[in-house]
This record gives C-alpha cells, sequence and structure tokens, in this order.
C-alpha cells in the first residue's frame, strides 16, 4: 500500500477546470517532483492534498484512509507538512513560537494546564521548545529563534517555514516552490537542507519546482502537469527527454 | 520654572533607578501612603489645601486652578519624594533580597510582592470611600480590559459585545446572592443565613460568568462558522439584545434595575478576583494553545496548515472573554449594590474599547495602563463635566496616530523577569 495515494482527481473553479484526471501513488522516503509552467495547477493540486479545497472528483488516501472531508488541520496532524509557495507567516510571532505552533495537534496539557500553568504543560513547553530549537539548529537558524519573524531576509524565511512544517513530525512534506526568489547560494543552501531533511528524517518530499536544475538533482520521480493534466512522468532522465515535455515546459525555459 | 525643573528631576531618577527592583518601588510607594495616612492631612493644611487631595491632586486642580503649585507640592512631598528616596536608598539591599526570594521560590516572591502591592492599595484606598470606590471600579475595568483584549488583540477580531457579557454575569451573579440571602421584595425573603454568603460569593460569580460564556456561543456560533468580519455586526446587536431583554423582564426589576446586592466585594475580594485573572489571562495568552490566537489572526491558513483547530481556537477564547468579562459584571454589581440596563450600552462598550486600544493590543501590560488610565483620567476630568468627553476621545486619536496598536502594544507579561533582582540588568520597572 502506497503512503499517499491519489486517484483521479479533478477539479474546477466555476467553468475552470483547473486539474484534471490527476493520479499519485508515493512512498516513505520517496522525493517526488512537480514541474509545470505558471498557472498549470501546481500548487492547486497542493491546496487539494491539503484540505484547503475539496476535490470536485476523485480520492486520496494516506496510508490507506480516505482524506477527502476532513478539515485542513485534520489532514495536517495526520502528517501532511507543506511550506506555501507565497510565505506564509505569522508576522508578530517569533521564529520560535513558529515552530513551536505546529505541534498543537500534539499538546495533551489541555486548557487546564494552559490556564493554570501546571507542571504538565511546563514540561510539555519544555519539551516543545528543545524540538523546535533541534529543528532551528539543523535549519542553521538558531540564532534567530528570539526574533519577530518580519524583520528576518528572505532566505531564513523560508527555512522558518521548512523548520515549522517539520516540527509536526510530518510523513510527507509538501514544498511549494521552495527557492522561488533565491540567489545561488541561498539556492545551494536549500537544496542541502532538503537533501538533509530527506536522509535524516527519512520522510518523503513532493516538491514543486520551477528550477530544472533543483528538479533534476533532487527527484526521483517527476511529473509534468499542463493545463491541470500531466501529460508525462518518469524519472528525471525520461522526463528530460520526453519530446512533450520540451515543448511544453523546456521549451519555454529556454525562451525566457 | 517648577515644572522644567521637576521634568529633568524626573528624567535624572528615570536613569538612576534603573536598578531598584519592583520590591523597592512596593516598599517606597507603601512608605507614602503611610505617611499620607499619618501626616497627609496636616501637610495638606500647611501648603494650604482645603484636604488631601483624592487623587492627585487632579480633582482640586481642575475646580480651583489656583490651587494647582499646592496640589503639586503636595504630590511631591508625599509621594514623588519618599518613594524615590526609599527606592534609592534600598536598592541594593532589596536587590539581594529579591534575588534570593526568586532563588528560593517563585510563589513566595509573589505571594510577597502582591501582599506588598495589596497594602499599598489597601492604605491608599483607606483614606476616603471614594477613593476605595474609584480603585475597586479600576480595577474591575482592567479584567474588563484584559479579556476583551484576548478577542480583539490577541485574536485580532472586533467585538463589540463585551457590555452585554458584563451585563450576563452582573445580573446572573446579583440574581443567585439577592434570591439566597436577601430579604428583598422582588424575591421575597432570604433562603439561607447571610453568615455563608461571603464562602458563596465566588460560586455566585462564576456561575455569572458562565452564563455570560454561554451567552457567548450565541454570538460564536454565527459568527465563526465561516471566514469573514460578521462578528463586529452580530455582537453588537447580542449587546442590544441583552440590554432590551433585561429591560423587559420584569421580574429582575427592568428597566429601573437590581438593588440590595449584599456587600461581599470589598477590596481584598476585587483584587484577588483582579490578580486571579490577570494571572490565568496570562497563562492562557502565553502557552502554545494561546499562542494560536495570535497564528489565527496572522494567518489562518497557514495556522490551519500547521494542525491548529482554528475554529475551536475561536469558540475557546470568545468563550473564555466572555466568562472573565462576567466575572467583571457580577464583580461590578456588588461594588456598586445597584445595577440596570442601561449601564450596559453603546457608552461602555465605548469606554472599554478605548481602554483595550489606549493601553495596547495583545498586551497584559497594555491592559493594565489602558484601564487604569481611562477610568482614573475619566475620574479626575470629571469636574470639566461635558469637556471630558472631548479631551478623551482627543487623546485615544492622538494615541492612535502615533501608536496606532496603542501605548503598550505586543509586550509579554513575564513575572519572572518583573521579579528578578535588577542589579545586572539594564531594565526598568
Ligand atoms: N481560488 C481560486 N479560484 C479560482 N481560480 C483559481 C484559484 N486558485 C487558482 N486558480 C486558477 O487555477 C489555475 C491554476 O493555478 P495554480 O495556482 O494552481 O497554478 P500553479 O501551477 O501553481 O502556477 P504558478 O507556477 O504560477 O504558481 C490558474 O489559472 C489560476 O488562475
Ligand atoms: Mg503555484
Amino acid at each position: 500500500m502506497p503512503l499517499l495515494q491519489i486517484q483521479k482527481m479533478t477539479h474546477y473553479f466555476g467553468g475552470l477546470r483547473a486539474v484534471y484526471d490527476y493520479n499519485l501513488a508515493m512512498e516513505t522516503g520517496q522525493v517526488c517532483g512537480l514541474i509545470g509552467p505558471n498557472g498549470a495547477g501546481k500548487t492547486t493540486i497542493f491546496n487539494l492534498i491539503t484540505g484547503i479545497y475539496r476535490a470536485t472528483e476523485g480520492k486520496i488516501f494516506l496510508e490507506g484512509s480516505e482524506l477527502n472531508g476532513l478539515a485542513p488541520h485534520e489532514i495536517a496532524a495526520r502528517g501532511l507538512g507543506r511550506t506555501f509557495q507565497n510565505l506564509l507567516l505569522w508576522r508578530h510571532m517569533t521564529v520560535l513560537e513558529h515552530v513551536k505552533m505546529a505541534r498543537y495537534s500534539k499538546i495533551s496539557y489541555g486548557l487546564f494546564g494552559a490556564f493554570f500553568g501546571t507542571a504538565q504543560r511546563h514540561r510539555e513547553e519544555a519539551a516543545i521548545e528543545a524540538k523546535a530549537l533541534g529543528l532551528l539548529g539543523m535549519m542553521g537558524i538558531k540564532h534567530c529563534a528570539d526574533q519577530v519573524v518580519v524583520n528576518l531576509p528572505y532566505g531564513v524565511q523560508r527555512r522558518v517555514e521548512m523548520a515549522r512544517a517539520l516540527a509536526m513530525d510530518p510523513k510527507i512534506l509538501f514544498l511549494d516552490e521552495p527557492t522561488a526568489g533565491m540567489n545561488p547560494e541561498e539556492l545551494a543552501q536549500m537544496m542541502e537542507i532538503i537533501r538533509q531533511v530527506r536522509d535524516e528524517l527519512g520522510l518523503a518530499i513532493f516538491l514543486i519546482e520551477h528550477r530544472m536544475k533543483v528538479v533534476m538533482e533532487l527527484c526521483e520521480h517527476i511529473q509534468t502537469l499542463v493545463f491541470g493534466e500531466v501529460i508525462a512522468e518518469g524519472t528525471p532522465n525520461e522526463i528530460q527527454n520526453n519530446p512533450k515535455v520540451i515543448e511544453a515546459y523546456l521549451g519555454k525555459e529556454a525562451v525566457e | 520654572m517648577q515644572a522644567t525643573s521637576d521634568k529633568r528631576w524626573f528624567k535624572r531618577l528615570g536613569r538612576s533607578f534603573s536598578q531598584v527592583p519592583l520590591l523597592g518601588w512596593l516598599l517606597g510607594a507603601l512608605v507614602a501612603v503611610a505617611l499620607e495616612q499619618i501626616g497627609g492631612l496636616s501637610l495638606a493644611w500647611a501648603v494650604g489645601l482645603p484636604k488631601i487631595p483624592v487623587l492627585f491632586g487632579f480633582l482640586m486642580a481642575l475646580k480651583k486652578p489656583l490651587l494647582v503649585p499646592s496640589a503639586l507640592l503636595y504630590v511631591v512631598l508625599i509621594y514623588v519624594l519618599p518613594i524615590g528616596v526609599i527606592a534609592r536608598v534600598s536598592a541594593s539591599p532589596l536587590n539581594r533580597l529579591a534575588g534570593k526570594l526568586f532563588s528560593s521560590s517563585l510563589v513566595i516572591s509573589v505571594v510577597i510582592h502582591l501582599g506588598l502591592l495589596y497594602a499599598t492599595l489597601h492604605v491608599w484606598a483607606g483614606i476616603s470611600d471614594y477613593r476605595l470606590l474609584v480603585l475597586k471600579l479600576a480595577l474591575i475595568a482592567i479584567l474588563l480590559t484584559l479579556s476583551l483584549n484576548v478577542v480583539n488583540g490577541y485574536m485580532g477580531e472586533f467585538s463589540c459585545s463585551h457590555p452585554g457579557f458584563m451585563a450576563l454575569g452582573a445580573y446572573g451573579a446579583s440574581i443567585c446572592t439577592v434570591v439566597l440571602f436577601v430579604d428583598d421584595k422582588l424575591f421575597g425573603s432570604a433562603l439561607l443565613p447571610a453568615a455563608i454568603g461571603p464562602f458563596f460569593f465566588p460560586l455566585a460569580l462564576i456561575l455569572g460568568g458562565l452564563l455570560a460564556a454561554v451567552g457567548a456561543l450565541a454570538v460564536a456560533i454565527p459568527s465563526f462558522r465561516t471566514r469573514g468580519d460578521y462578528l463586529a455586526i452580530i455582537s453588537l446587536a447580542f449587546m442590544f439584545i441583552v440590554k432590551s431583554m433585561i429591560e423587559n423582564l420584569e421580574i429582575v426589576g427592568g428597566p429601573r434595575g437590581l438593588s440590595s446586592q449584599p456587600d461581599w466585594a470589598n477590596l481584598p475580594t476585587v483584587f484577588l478576583w483582579t490578580v486571579a485573572g490577570i494571572w490565568i489571562i496570562n497563562n492562557f495568552v502565553r502557552s502554545t494553545i494561546g499562542k494560536a490566537l495570535n497564528a489565527v489572526r496572522d494567518n489562518e491558513m497557514a495556522a490551519d496548515a500547521m494542525t491548529v483547530n482554528t475554529r475551536r481556537t475561536k469558540f475557546i477564547a470568545f468563550c473564555f472573554a466572555a466568562f472573565w468579562a462576567g466575572i467583571a459584571g457580577g464583580l461590578f454589581a456588588h461594588v456598586l449594590r445597584y445595577v440596570n440596563p442601561s449601564t450596559f450600552g453603546i457608552q461602555k462598550l465605548a469606554e472599554v474599547l478605548a481602554m483595550v486600544y489606549f493601553g495596547g493590543l495583545n498586551s497584559v501590560y497594555g491592559s493594565i495602563v489602558g484601564a487604569l488610565g481611562i477610568s482614573l483620567l475619566g475620574e479626575a476630568l470629571r469636574p470639566l463635566e461635558i469637556f471630558k468627553w472631548i479631551i478623551i476621545p482627543l487623546l485615544l486619536i492622538l494615541v492612535m496616530i502615533y501608536r496606532p496598536t496603542g501605548l503598550i502594544a505586543f509586550r509579554e507579561f513575564d513575572v519572572v523577569k518583573l521579579l528578578q533582582s535588577k542589579q545586572h540588568s539594564e531594565k526598568g520597572v
């Protein structure tokens, strides 16, 4: 049984067919890539899987249990962590608070602990904090822990989002253009981090990317999406040599 | 002349006093109010005042501007000088004491600080009944402001129903105590002996709070069903509905109101409830569960994606805030020993909103400063009558222009930092 399985997923925004007949099977430890031109429907697929939109048709299974119809926070708590294409951070909260927040569904001290500051609460909060600091260390941004997130450089903000998503102990990590807008140096660091996450945490990663270099180097399996439909999928080599992809995607990239 | 030298003096004071621990300030304040108790009246006569100025000379100064220098002199001699001298002189031994207390037991340290604070307030309020009333109402205002800050500041929604919750709490608690313990023409003779009353009082307050929390559900269910800004309108409607419901409920006195509440809301009771409210609310907003309110406010989609149950979070925060508004209402009713529905209208709403936005969003300090500031200002400017309602809004507009989120917004209330010895830290109190 695959870790994540999607069958015949289709989604309409009113009259616009954003995703059509989308299928996926993903295993633990795998890194999958989703590429495609602007407006192809890549982010929409992420939003459908994570429950922000309800798919018009189709079924989504995580470890065999159906995700359709669950609220976004329930789907997240099942083990789907994600980052956002256009950085959704909490502007008045510190970096550490961001990462701690992702443990929300695992907190067991409850309202009583929150109101009365019980010993259990202090223990749990300390454990959450230690875990969060560990992740910030892994991302190399521990020194920013107490800073408010809006003051930080773009590359650091991306890493905060990643640390936050990892703090929920996800089974699959969804990264929506993790290197968008980064300079070559930041890009290299981010790729290193993604590799490290894959090797050390042993989770599946699903990656949307525009830069071919990143996808080709990181992913084992790649899907190419054009106008909501997968026109080609396979290993990086197969994709690179597929004439449909070259026409729809690489051709466009060459023009740019 | 005097004013400018005064200002310079304050500045120097601020710089050289940054190492005084909280303990020092409290001790200074206690000595100052004790001095006032002993020699205040003689001093007032000596500097040419008819009596002890009740609110730091404000009332007197506004009624008879000629007395301003005398009032100022009185305030300096009774408050500023003793507090300053004692804080300065005792700084280093008290720093050692604060450090020792702090490292031995946080609980004992907190109790001692609160004890000093209470003693100071008690002695200060002992001068006149008017002071006592102003102080009690200001403490209740803190509770009310902080609870509204949970919704409007921490959670970033705009709720207008707080006077309604306060009314539910006030009537809920009053009905309990009046029915059970008072021979009253509305509800007949007392059912229980008055002797056990004071022990029952917390229960009555909590019952009032719970009633308010249930009322909050009536606002929360339609408002938080979908995303969008329905809360402001629905909560405003709720406030008016509660008010007119009570007006039409003859059994609780209708528009004439409900009176003869037993006199149980004395200063220690109000003080303890306020402290308990601040403590619990502060605990809540500093926990990760409470920080979820900030996450919901700053970006709900991200909060959802990080496993935060946003709907549940909103419900909890809203009912929790309503509960404390209800407690504040119960205390309010028993302080005044009379309530009528017209108290809980648009004017109350304006007042508490002013306190929240003046003091600062998302901040316990802000709520304390806002509530004390606006209540004392409201009292102090009373002689100006109608102009009071020009000055306070003007002040509010100024604050909104220069500090859009309020005076002390987004500051954590950290008891540990507050009680520590100040010898090594740069921060003042
Ligand atoms: N909430 C929405 N309502 C209506 N249309 C939408 C919505 N979200 C996306 N779309 C449309 O669906 C299509 C796919 O959008 P999507 O954001 O998924 O593209 P993408 O592949 O992520 O593109 P990009 O590379 O620019 O991020 C676009 O035509 C977009 O305009
Ligand atoms: Mg996109």
